[in-house]
C-alpha cells in the first residue's frame, strides 16, 4: 500500500481511453463500475471536447458480482457495436474488472463480432497512464497493420499525440509543416485523429516520426522491425532539438535539410540586451521524461539558465533521465510523489520551477514563479491560440511561456534598490501579475529560525537576509549556508553574508 | 405532453397550489444500461472542507485516487485532508497482510498530521471485491489511538454508492457512536456550506427554536447526541441511509418538502415550527421579509426560465426538489426528471408537489436516455460534467449538475442564486453574437 495524496499518472485504463478518444471510428467496451465514468469528464471538460470519448462502460454493480458480470459484459459489448458501428473495438477492464477475471478480451473474441476486436491487457496495480497508452497503440498497430506498398511521395506517419496530450494538436501542425518544407508528405498522424482503416496503411509510409516516446515508443519499435520502417530519436522541442531533428529526417528520408527559420525568435529573443537578467537563473525541471530532456537543453543553451535539479514521474524514463542529470552535474529525482518534489524544490530553492501543473502549484505555496512543461495537464494547458512546443514556433511560445513568470530586467534591479517602497515592493511579485503573482509565504513569520545541524543565522545577519528581494532570498540563504559549512563556521554574520556573496558572485 | 398543461400550475402571483394531481404515485422508468455518474468518494471533495479536524483515507486503487483529483475540476493545492491508500500487486497477491500495511500507512499519516480528530476509512470498488474489512481495521486503529482519534469506516464505492450516497454513507457511520441523550432538541442532517448553515440556525434561533444539532458538525466535540427527543430534518435528499440510522437511536423525522427556493424553504421551516409549536404570527414576522426577497430575487431569474423545458440527467438525487422549484417557482416545464435513486420516504412531499407529466425515472442507460433528450429537444438539459460539452456542441442549452452540491442552494437568501445558475445558461447564449453582421 501506498499513501497518495496527489498524482502525477491516472490508471492504465486512462492511457487507453487517451488512445480512444484521440482516434475516430474506434469504440472502447471498458468492463468497469459505475464511478469510472469520472474519465469522460477529463476529455469534455479539461480538454473541452465536444463529443463524448467513444467509451462503453459495463456499470456493474454489488449484485451483480456474485451472479453474472460476464453477462454484462457481452450485452454491454453488443450493444456498443449495434449502436456506434466502430471499424474496430478495444476491450479491457478497469482496475476493479482486474480483480474479478471474467477476460474481456476472451469473451468479446467469441461474440464473432464482424470487426477486429483487440484485447488489452493493462495491469492496473502495476503499471499507469503512460503506459496504458502506449502499450493501447502498439496492440492496435500489431493487429491492424500490414505490410503495404510505400507511397510514391516520400512520407512520414506522426507517432505518440494523443488526447489530453501537453499541446499534441497544436505540435501536430508545426511538424507537418516542417516535414513539408522538406518535402515530405505526412501519411497517417495517429493515435490523433486516425481511424482503424488509417492504422492498416501505416506502412505506406516511408520512417515514422516518433513525436512522444511516452505514448508511441512500442509502436514504432514494432513498425521498425514488422514493417522496415526506422523512427527518429530526436524531440524537435527547441532550436538546437529542431535543427538536429531536421538534419535526422533529412538523413533518414535522403532529402536535404531544409529549415525556414524566417519565423524564429528564440536565439535574437534570448541574445538581446534585456535578456541578461536571465544569466544563470536556477532553475528547477519537472515532467514527463521527454518533455524534462528538452526543456534542460533549452534551459542551459538558448536560455542561458543554471539548472539546478531535474527529474521525471515515469519510471520508464528513468534510465535516461539519470543518464541526462548526470551531464548537468545535479542529481536525477525519479518519482511520482508530489511531496518528495516539493520537499526537493525548498531545498533547492530555484529562482524559476519549469514543471507540471503540481510544480505550479509547489511553486504558489513556495513563493517561486513557474512555468508549465509537460503533463498531468489541466484546462489552461489547451490555449485557444495556437501554442505549440515543437519546432520554430514551440521554441517562440517557450521562451514566452518561461520569461512571462519572471520579474522583468529593469524591475528586478529597482526592487533591489527600493525594497521598501509601500506600493513598489518585492512581495507584490512581478507587476505585470496583477492579483495573481506568486506570492512569498507569509512574510517569513512561520519559517524557523534556520538552526540547521551546522550553522545559526545571527539575529544581524537574518535581518540583513530579508533586506534581500524574496526571489533570491532562498539562493542567497542556501549559497551562504554552504559558504559558512564549508569554510566549518558554526555561525553567520553580516560578514559571512557578504563573503558568501563574494564568492558566489558571477 | 404539451406545454400549457405542463405550465398549469405555475407562478400564479399569490400562494402556489399544490398542483391537482402530484407525482407522488406516477410510475417510474427503471433502465439498465451504462450509468454516467460518480461514484461516492466524491463527496470526500466537499466533506473534507466541512469537517475540519477530519481525514478522509480511501483504500483503493490509482483510479480512486485520480478521480478525487480530477473530480473537483480543479486540484485543491492546500494541503487536503483526505488521501489514497493504493492497493499494489503485492496487497492483492497475499503477500503483505492488508491489514498490517493499513495500520502502517494511518501511522505514518497520524504522525505527520497531528491535528486530526477523525480518521474515515473509505472502501472503494477494489477493497469491497477483495472484501478488505475495513470495519474490523477501524475497530482496530479506534482501539489504539483512543481518545486522541475516532476511526470510522463507511463505503465510497462506485459498486454500492452514487455520488451523493457517499456523504449518506458517512453521516450513516457516524450516527451509531453519538452519545445518547434524553433532551428534546431538533438535529438538522446534511453538510451545508457554513454561511448557509448559520442562516438556517439563525432562522430557527428567530423560531425559538434554540436547540439546534447538525450533522455533520464541523468538530469533534461539538456535543451532538441523539435519542428518543431527537427529531430530525434532512436538509439534503440523499440521505436515506443515515435517515434510517437515525430512526434506529429511536430520533423522528420531520418530513417536509426540500428548503431549496421561496416555497420549499418556506414548506420546511413551517414543519418544524408546527413541531415545536411556533404560533404562525411569530413564523410570520420572522419570515415575511426573507421570503419577499426571495421571491424577488427568483422573479429576476424566472424571466429567462418562465415557459421554458427541463430535462434532468440523474446525478445528485437533487433532481426532485429542483424539478419542483423549477416548475413551480422558476415556470418552467419538467420533461424528464430522473434520479439516481428514488427515495419516496424522504422526496415524498416534493413528488407531491410536483405536478404530473413528466417522466420519472430511476437508474440510467445513458444512451437511451440521450436518445430521448434529443427527441425532446428541452429548453435546458441539466447532466453531469461529461455529457455537458457534447451536448452543447449538439445547439442544446446544458446546466452541469455538479454546482448544485458545489454551491450554496438552500434557503431563501440563496433562492435567487439557485434560480441564476439555472437561467444563466439561456441568458449566455442570448447574449453571444459570433456570427457576421449580416
Amino acid at each position: 500500500m501506498k499513501l497518495s495524496v496527489w498524482t502525477y499518472e491516472g490508471p492504465p485504463h486512462v492511457g487507453a481511453l487517451r488512445v480512444a478518444t484521440a482516434m475516430k471510428g474506434l469504440h472502447y467496451v471498458l468492463h468497469a463500475p459505475q464511478g469510472d465514468t469520472y474519465a469522460d469528464l477529463l476529455f469534455t471538460m479539461i480538454e473541452r471536447r465536444d463529443h463524448r470519448p467513444p467509451v462503453t462502460y459495463t456499470t456493474f454493480q454489488a449484485r451483480d458480482l456474485g451472479s453474472d458480470t460476464a453477462n454484462l459484459f457481452k450485452t454491454a459489448c453488443q450493444n456498443a457495436y449495434d449502436r456506434f458501428q466502430p471499424q474496430a473495438l478495444i476491450v479491457g477492464a478497469s482496475c476493479t474488472a482486474e480483480l474479478i477475471q471474467d477476460d474481456p478480451g476472451g469473451m468479446a473474441e467469441t461474440m464473432g463480432l464482424p470487426v477486429p476486436v483487440i484485447p488489452l491487457e493493462l495491469p492496473s496495480y502495476q503499471r499507469k497512464e503512460n503506459f496504458g497508452a502506449d502499450e493501447t497503440f502498439f496492440q492496435i498497430t500489431r493487429h491492424l497493420a500490414r505490410p503495404v506498398e510505400r507511397n510514391a511521395q516520400i512520407s512520414a506517419n506522426l507517432i505518440g499525440p494523443t488526447a489530453l496530450g501537453f499541446r499534441h494538436r497544436d505540435d501536430v501542425t508545426e511538424v507537418t509543416a516542417l516535414l513539408e518544407e522538406m518535402g515530405i508528405a505526412v501519411n497517417v498522424c495517429a493515435p490523433y485523429g486516425a481511424t482503424p482503416e488509417e492504422i492498416t496503411r501505416l506502412g505506406a509510409a516511408h520512417f515514422n516520426v516518433l513525436m512522444y516516446p511516452e505514448t508511441g515508443e512500442s509502436a514504432c519499435r514494432w513498425m521498425e522491425r514488422e514493417l522496415g520502417q526506422p523512427y527518429t530519436k530526436t524531440i524537435p522541442i527547441g532550436v538546437g532539438a529542431t535543427r538536429d531533428f531536421v538534419t535526422e529526417v533529412a538523413e533518414i528520408a535522403g532529402v536535404a535539410p531544409r529549415l525556414d527559420t524566417d519565423r524564429l525568435r528564440l536565439p535574437w529573443y534570448a541574445a538581446s540586451v534585456d535578456s541578461t537578467y536571465l544569466t544563470g537563473k536556477r532553475v528547477f525541471l519537472f515532467g514527463d521524461g521527454t518533455h524534462v530532456a528538452a526543456a534542460a537543453r533549452i534551459a542551459r543553451d538558448e536560455m542561458g539558465f543554471e539548472v539546478v535539479g531535474l527529474g521525471c514521474y515515469n519510471r520508464e524514463m528513468a534510465r535516461p533521465i539519470r543518464a541526462l542529470a548526470k551531464e548537468y552535474n545535479v542529481e536525477a529525482l525519479i518519482t511520482d510523489d508530489y511531496l518528495e518534489v516539493e520537499r526537493a524544490i525548498e531545498k533547492l530553492a530555484p529562482e524559476l520551477i519549469l514543471g507540471t501543473q503540481m510544480e505550479r502549484h509547489i511553486g504558489k505555496r513556495l513563493g517561486i514563479p513557474c512555468a508549465v512543461i509537460s503533463a498531468p495537464v489541466h484546462v489552461q494547458d489547451f490555449p485557444a491560440r495556437y501554442a505549440p512546443q515543437m519546432g520554430i514556433e514551440g521554441a517562440n511560445v517557450i521562451f514566452d511561456t518561461w520569461v512571462h513568470p519572471l520579474v522583468m530586467g529593469l524591475e528586478e534591479h529597482l526592487l533591489h534598490m527600493f525594497r521598501d517602497d509601500f506600493e513598489f515592493h518585492d512581495a507584490a511579485g512581478p507587476s505585470h501579475h496583477g492579483g495573481h503573482a506568486p506570492k512569498p509565504e507569509e512574510t517569513e513569520a512561520p519559517e524557523p529560525k534556520r538552526q540547521s545541524a551546522e550553522v545559526i543565522w545571527l539575529a544581524d545577519a537574518e535581518k540583513e537576509l530579508k533586506k534581500i528581494p524574496f526571489f533570491v532570498r532562498g539562493k542567497a540563504r542556501r549559497n551562504t549556508e554552504i559558504f559558512a559549512a564549508n569554510q566549518g563556521v558554526q555561525e553567520i554574520s553580516i560578514d559571512t553574508l557578504y563573503e558568501a556573496k563574494a564568492h558566489y558572485a558571477r | 405532453m404539451t406545454r400549457p398543461e405542463a405550465l398549469r400550475n405555475t407562478r400564479t402571483g399569490t400562494e402556489n397550489l399544490p398542483p391537482v394531481k402530484g407525482c407522488g404515485n406516477a410510475p417510474i422508468l427503471k433502465q439498465r444500461g451504462q450509468h454516467e455518474v460518480f461514484c461516492g468518494l466524491t463527496g470526500i471533495i466537499w466533506l473534507h472542507r466541512k469537517m475540519q479536524d477530519a481525514f478522509f483515507l480511501v483504500v483503493g486503487s490509482r483510479t480512486c485516487a485520480h478521480l478525487l483529483q480530477s473530480a473537483a475540476g480543479v486540484m485543491i493545492f492546500a494541503e487536503p485532508r483526505f488521501g489514497t491508500a493504493i492497493l499494489e500487486e503485492g496487497d492483492l497477491a497475499g503477500l503483505k497482510d492488508a491489514q498490517d500495511e493499513l495500520e502502517r500507512v494511518v501511522a505514518d499519516l497520524l504522525a505527520r498530521r497531528s491535528d486530526i480528530r477523525q480518521l474515515f476509512l473509505v472502501g472503494s470498488c477494489p477493497s469491497e471485491v477483495i472484501k478488505l474489512d475495513l470495519a474490523r481495521a477501524a475497530e482496530k486503529l479506534s482501539a489504539r489511538y483512543a481518545p486522541k482519534v475516532r476511526v470510522l469506516n463507511f463505503s465510497g464505492s462506485g459498486i454500492e454508492t452514487t455520488f451523493t450516497e457517499g456523504e449518506d454513507a458517512c453521516l450513516a457511520a457516524m450516527v451509531p457512536v453519538l452519545p445518547e441523550t434524553d433532551k428534546r432538541h431538533l438535529m438538522l442532517v446534511g453538510a451545508l456550506p457554513d454561511v448557509v448553515e448559520d442562516q438556517a440556525l439563525d432562522l430557527l434561533a428567530k423560531l425559538g427554536i434554540d436547540d439546534v444539532s447538525v450533522l455533520p458538525a464541523r468538530h469533534l466535540e461539538s456535543g451532538v447526541a441523539v435519542g428518543p427527543n431527537t427529531v430530525f430534518a434532512l436538509t439534503q435528499p440523499f440521505l436515506g441511509g443515515t435517515h434510517a440510522a437515525l430512526e434506529r437511536r429511536g430520533a423522528r423525522h420531520i418530513p417536509a418538502p426540500f428548503p431549496f427556493g421561496e416555497e420549499g424553504t418556506t414548506a420546511w421551516l413551517s414543519a418544524v415550527a408546527r413541531e415545536f409549536g411556533v404560533d404562525q404570527a411569530l413564523f410570520d414576522a420572522v419570515t415575511d421579509a426573507p421570503r419577499a426577497r426571495a421571491k424577488m430575487a427568483v422573479a429576476k431569474a424566472a424571466e429567462s426560465l418562465s415557459g421554458k423545458s427541463v430535462f434532468f440527467f440523474p446525478d445528485s438525487q437533487l433532481e426532485i426538489p429542483m424539478a419542483r422549484f423549477l416548475t413551480r417557482e422558476c415556470g418552467m416545464a419538467a420533461i424528464e426528471v430522473s434520479a439516481p435513486y428514488i427515495h419516496k420516504s424522504i422526496v415524498g412531499p416534493d413528488l407531491d408537489l410536483l405536478a404530473e407529466g413528466p417522466v420519472l425515472a430511476e437508474g440510467q442507460d445513458v444512451d437511451l436516455q440521450l436518445d430521448r433528450c434529443r427527441t425532446a429537444q428541452p429548453d435546458l438539459t441539466v447532466c453531469g460534467l461529461g455529457l455537458a460539452n457534447p451536448l452543447e456542441a449538439e445547439g442544446m442549452a446544458t446546466k452541469w449538475a455538479i454546482e448544485l452540491v458545489f454551491t450554496p442552494v438552500h434557503f431563501y437568501e440563496q433562492a435567487g442564486d439557485l434560480a441564476g445558475l439555472f437561467s444563466r445558461p439561456l441568458r449566455r447564449r442570448q447574449m453571444l453574437r459570433l456570427e457576421a453582421a449580416e
